[in-house]
């Protein structure tokens, strides 16, 4: 593998530049591509060298979650597979990467397959959400991002709890340009959409979110960021169904965010 | 197999993967037991946190005793009083002095004649700061059990000597009488509920005011 | 038929699985205000408390650690226990299940001859239905607790483990106080208002002459000490105390997993419960006797050590930590579901994240109540932070999920599971997500960015109802990366 040199644009002072492997994840390659897509540019921007490895797919959790085990195993194996010659991989969503980081090696366990298991904890540990990576890894707050916007930031469950992000994506926020941060009420509370709890349960999921829709009307903002696309569809789901006329964003899109982006 | 047997036979074969026979080897507690907190001024935390759950607490000297006692029980419209085996004669006195009808629980007094006693004076064993607790072990002093309950206003003298930071310490302290199989009961304010809206009530079954008389030097 | 005694409670049997219970539960409004209302109040003041102490995370693992030594080595503890409290003077019993326990609470009421018992809030008593055994045999059993009694003459269910009335607002118990106090004792009085305090006044001069007068008390426990035989109760009103006091008789129903090793164990309870359930530094009383004491207290101690499903919970090692729980309530109380829907409909007396992963654990699968319970969650894990024993509620609640679609595809295939069966194989290399993807890209060329509203499609109409959903994107993330970064490659 060989390494680019460091350029002449505004990277981080590092003597190579990092290589990540990029993992989309399936929910935002399939139905949100300006989700990874911003993230590519962002790394990219950040000094990184990004690849995509075709052969990705899946966490597995929504089978997990969903208590079917043997049918996630597939997609434990093909992650291990995928990523583990990386030493980063980087995925933005904080629900997909603790799946990763907290299921895979269990499930490898129930399966019997100690080899798996092994493998999918390495893999694990070379795994990051995101704003993780940016703010651990790359040791930077402040990505040169503009956004000239009303902003309220829901911290998903999985952001918190389970990849626990904790307020590294607040720190990338605050130092965007020209943004107004406003505080979400009852921010920590879920927005009721739990995988197959939304259908399973779609009438309690549906009560928190339109709950957690009420939060966000109530700030006024213009746009409802998070770093879990998921929970943006449910919640953009019942925005949209109010007519709102509060979008919704993932955090690498603000992230990914210039000047010239916003004329 | 009758019943005992039949549990024990289940919890051994449900922990039949635990290969460690030894517990505290098998499942270390990573835990200092006893440990005071670092309390600057141990009585004035204690006094904060019992007048936090809407108890009196007066302050005074061993010679003052009686006399605070006395005021508590007027503060409170007390007018018989009954007194354990062991209470210092001239508190007894005090309150004799003072007008307030004293019973005494020699012979034990009966439950429905405990129920008509407007108040109970006892001392107390320890008292913990840090939650506002005053624990009694009922031994000479402190009364059975039923003489704590059933009046409505309980004065509770505790020493100085007798208060420490925190539950840790308190329980070393209570440990002996635990292991004599004396009954102890903790008491931390008079009693309340929350059972309607999780609104704090103060006051339900047991005795609705607690007055607790600290002693100093 | 011999008329009733007490007043005839609700029934757990009535109630549909979770997903129906919680709809209808939802439609109920003025619940819905008193449980935001109470939870939130309760929430505020348990972070305020846990808050002073800086060696809370210390605590919540010692507290883990504790129980998990005594689960594990539960054997020792249950015949040191034993063999403390036989010392002591307390005649120890066992109970394989409910109707053991029940029998035995029965013809000890039958021994000494009582009609009628009174009795400290106990989740043990709920868990195994006594009052309703004992009432089939004639013995009246008196709740005194404020909430259980609310409960009881509200002819309700309880709906929450610490506060079992959370779901009735204080004009409610004003209705319920009014209209049957009289019936069963000391009536409420006259123009009674719904302010808290005359209610509980109500509630003392109610139950004063029942506690008088009873010749018998039935109890939980929090914790029984292994090392002295020591049993602890902790409470608020004062209830506790005058029945563990006051009767000639007490009988002490607790699970095999409340005991602690040692009485120094019982710092870190007794610091960790109050401060997580009812958010105070100490709750007001707490009592612990050891045995029989002459001439103060009941002279004739009874404890039943029971099972009912505990040792299924200890036998699976993934599910054994539930058996940690010390019956706080602060799981509920954060719990986003809890507060929308409720106790009811969780269908039994544990309700909330500790029911939904104990439930199905004591009773097993065989219901469909008991295996829709681990799905009653979003797994937002909220419950796993306020735990004062560290109870990994979401990794156990994925697990019994497992056990359940086990449970269920044993006998045959159910669609879900061919859906399960289709997603693996989809996500089981890149190449088959891509070929789903050509229909995903079909669709978004044709709905070229348009949002979908209700459909009339399964599944997904139960998404719909009150979501809309952007249509899926006319190119992947995969092909745009083909298009612009083929090269980059290996």
């Amino acid at each position: 593998m060989t390494t680019e040199a460091p350029g002449t644009d505004a990277r981080p002072a590092r003597s190579a530049a990092p290589h990540v492997a990029l993992f989309a994840t399936c929910i935002t390659d399939t139905m949100k591509p300006s989700v990874p897509i911003a993230t590519v540019k962002l790394l990219e921007r950040l000094g990184c060298r990004v690849s995509f490895p075709m052969k990705q797919t899946c966490c597995g959790q929504i089978m997990t979650n969903t208590g079917y085990y043997k049918e996630a195993l597939p997609a434990v194996r093909n992650y291990a597979d995928t990523f583990g010659e990386y030493d980063y991989i980087v995925g933005p969503s904080g629900s997909c990467v603790g799946s990763v980081r907290e299921q895979h090696v269990m499930l490898a366990q129930d399966a019997g397959d100690e080899g798996l298991a092994t493998a999918a904890g390495a893999v694990a540990s070379r795994t990051y959400e995101l704003t993780e990576f940016i703010v651990d890894v790359l040791g930077v707050t402040d990505v040169g991002a503009y956004f000239p916007h009303r902003v309220t930031y829901h911290p998903t469950c999985h952001s918190m709890r389970i990849a626990k992000v904790g307020d590294r994506p607040l720190q990338l926020l605050r130092a965007v340009r020209g943004i107004d941060l406003v505080d979400l009420p009852k921010a920590e509370q879920c927005c009721g959409f739990g995988g197959t709890f939304s259908v399973k349960n779609s009438e309690v999921s549906v009560a928190m979110a339109s709950d957690k829709a009420r939060h966000v009307r109530s700030t006024d903002a213009e746009f409802l960021v998070a770093g879990d696309h998921a929970c943006l569809m449910n919640i953009g789901g019942v925005l949209h169904r109010q007519r709102a006329g509060i979008k919704t964003i993932h955090l690498a899109e603000i992230l990914a965010s210039t000047e010239e982006d916003q004329r | 197999m009758n019943a005992r047997e039949e549990v024990l036979r289940r919890v051994r074969r449900a922990t039949a993967d635990v290969t460690e026979d030894r517990p505290e080897v098998d499942v270390p507690v990573e835990w200092v037991y006893g440990r005071p907190l670092d309390t600057v001024d141990v009585l004035a935390d204690f006094v904060e946190k019992v007048e936090d759950y809407k108890a009196t607490v007066d302050r005074c000297a061993e010679s003052g005793i009686g006399t605070t006692i006395v005021q508590a029980l007027q503060r409170l419209g007390a007018t018989s009083v009954v007194v354990p085996g062991g209470l210092p004669g001239e508190w007894t006195a005090a309150i004799g002095a003072s007008g307030i009808q004293v019973y005494r629980d020699e012979p034990p007094l009966s439950h429905a004649q405990l129920n008509t006693i407007d108040a109970v004076v006892t001392t107390s064993a320890v008292a913990m700061a840090d939650s506002g607790t005053i624990a009694l072990d009922h031994s000479a002093g402190q009364g059975r059990r039923a003489l704590s309950l059933l009046p409505d206003r309980h004065i509770c003298v505790v020493r100085a000597d007798q208060v420490v930071s925190d539950v840790p310490e308190g329980m070393t302290r209570l440990a002996p009488a635990l292991r004599e199989r004396r009954p102890v009961t903790w008491l931390s304010g008079g009693s309340a509920t929350s059972d309607i809206e999780l609104s704090r009530v103060e006051g339900v079954h047991g005795p609705r005011h607690l007055s607790v008389v600290l002693v100093e030097g | 038929m011999t008329e009733r005694r007490t007043p005839e409670p609700g029934s757990w049997l009535g109630i549909p699985p979770f997903p129906k219970a919680a709809k209808s539960a939802l439609e109920n409004a003025e619940q819905r205000k008193n449980l935001r209302h109470a939870t939130g109040t309760i929430r505020a003041k348990r972070v305020a408390r846990a808050a002073e102490v800086p060696d809370w995370e210390e605590l919540r693992t010692a507290g883990a650690q504790i129980k998990d030594r005594v689960a594990r080595h539960l054997e020792h503890y249950l015949l040191q226990a034993e063999a403390a409290m036989t010392a002591a003077g307390i005649t120890v019993h066992w109970a394989r299940d409910a109707d053991d326990a029940n029998r035995i609470v029965t013809e000890i009421a039958q021994a000494k001859g009582v009609d009628e018992v009174v009795k400290i809030k106990s989740m043990v008593t709920q868990e195994i239905d006594l009052n309703e055994h004992l009432e089939a045999n004639g013995i009246a059993a008196w709740e005194t607790d404020l909430a259980e009694l609310i409960v009881q003459l509200g002819h309700d269910l309880p709906s929450h483990i610490l506060v079992p009335a959370i779901h009735r607002n204080r004009s409610e118990v004003r209705e319920i106080f009014t209209t049957e106090m009289g019936r069963y004792g000391t009536p409420a009085p006259e123009g009674i208002s719904d302010n808290p305090a005359e209610l509980t006044d109500a509630a003392r001069t109610h139950l004063r002459e029942k506690f008088l007068r009873a010749k018998m008390a039935v109890s939980g426990g929090n914790f029984i000490v292994a090392e002295t035989g020591t049993l602890v109760v902790v409470e608020s009103e004062g209830n506790g105390r005058m029945c563990l006091t006051l009767p000639e008789t007490m009988v002490s129903i607790v699970g095999i997993e409340k005991i602690v090793p040692t009485l120094q164990d019982l710092e870190v309870f007794l610091k960790l419960l109050p401060r997580s359930s009812t958010g105070e530094r100490m709750n007001p009383y707490t009592s612990f006797w050891t045995g029989v004491t002459p001439g103060d207290g009941p002279q004739d101690l009874h404890v039943v050590l029971l099972d009912n499903g505990r040792t299924n919970a200890l036998a699976d090692p993934h599910g054994r930590a539930a058996l940690r729980c010390i019956r706080c309530s602060a799981c509920l109380n954060i719990c986003p579901v809890y507060e929308r829907v409720g106790g009811h409909a969780y269908g039994s007396p544990y309700p909330g994240p500790i029911g939904a992963i104990l439930g199905p654990q004591l009773r097993g699968m065989d219901n469909p109540n008991d295996r829709a319970l681990p799905f009653a969650s979003t797994l937002c894990g909220a419950c796993n932070e306020v735990c004062p024993v560290r109870i990994p509620f979401t990794d156990i609640l994925v697990h019994l999920r497992h056990k359940a679609v086990e449970y269920k595809t044993a006998k045959h295939p159910t669609g879900e599971q061919a859906l399960m069966k289709g997603a693996g194989w989809l996500m089981a290399d890149g190449s088959h997500l891509e070929t789903a993807q050509q229909a995903s890209q079909l669709a978004g060329k044709v709905l070229r960015g348009k949002w979908l509203g209700p459909l009339p499609i399964p599944i997904a109409s139960r998404w719909l109802q009150a979501r809309d959903v952007e249509a899926p994107p006319a190119q992947t993330f995969r092909q745009w990366w083909k298009d612009n970064h083929e090269g980059d490659q290996q």
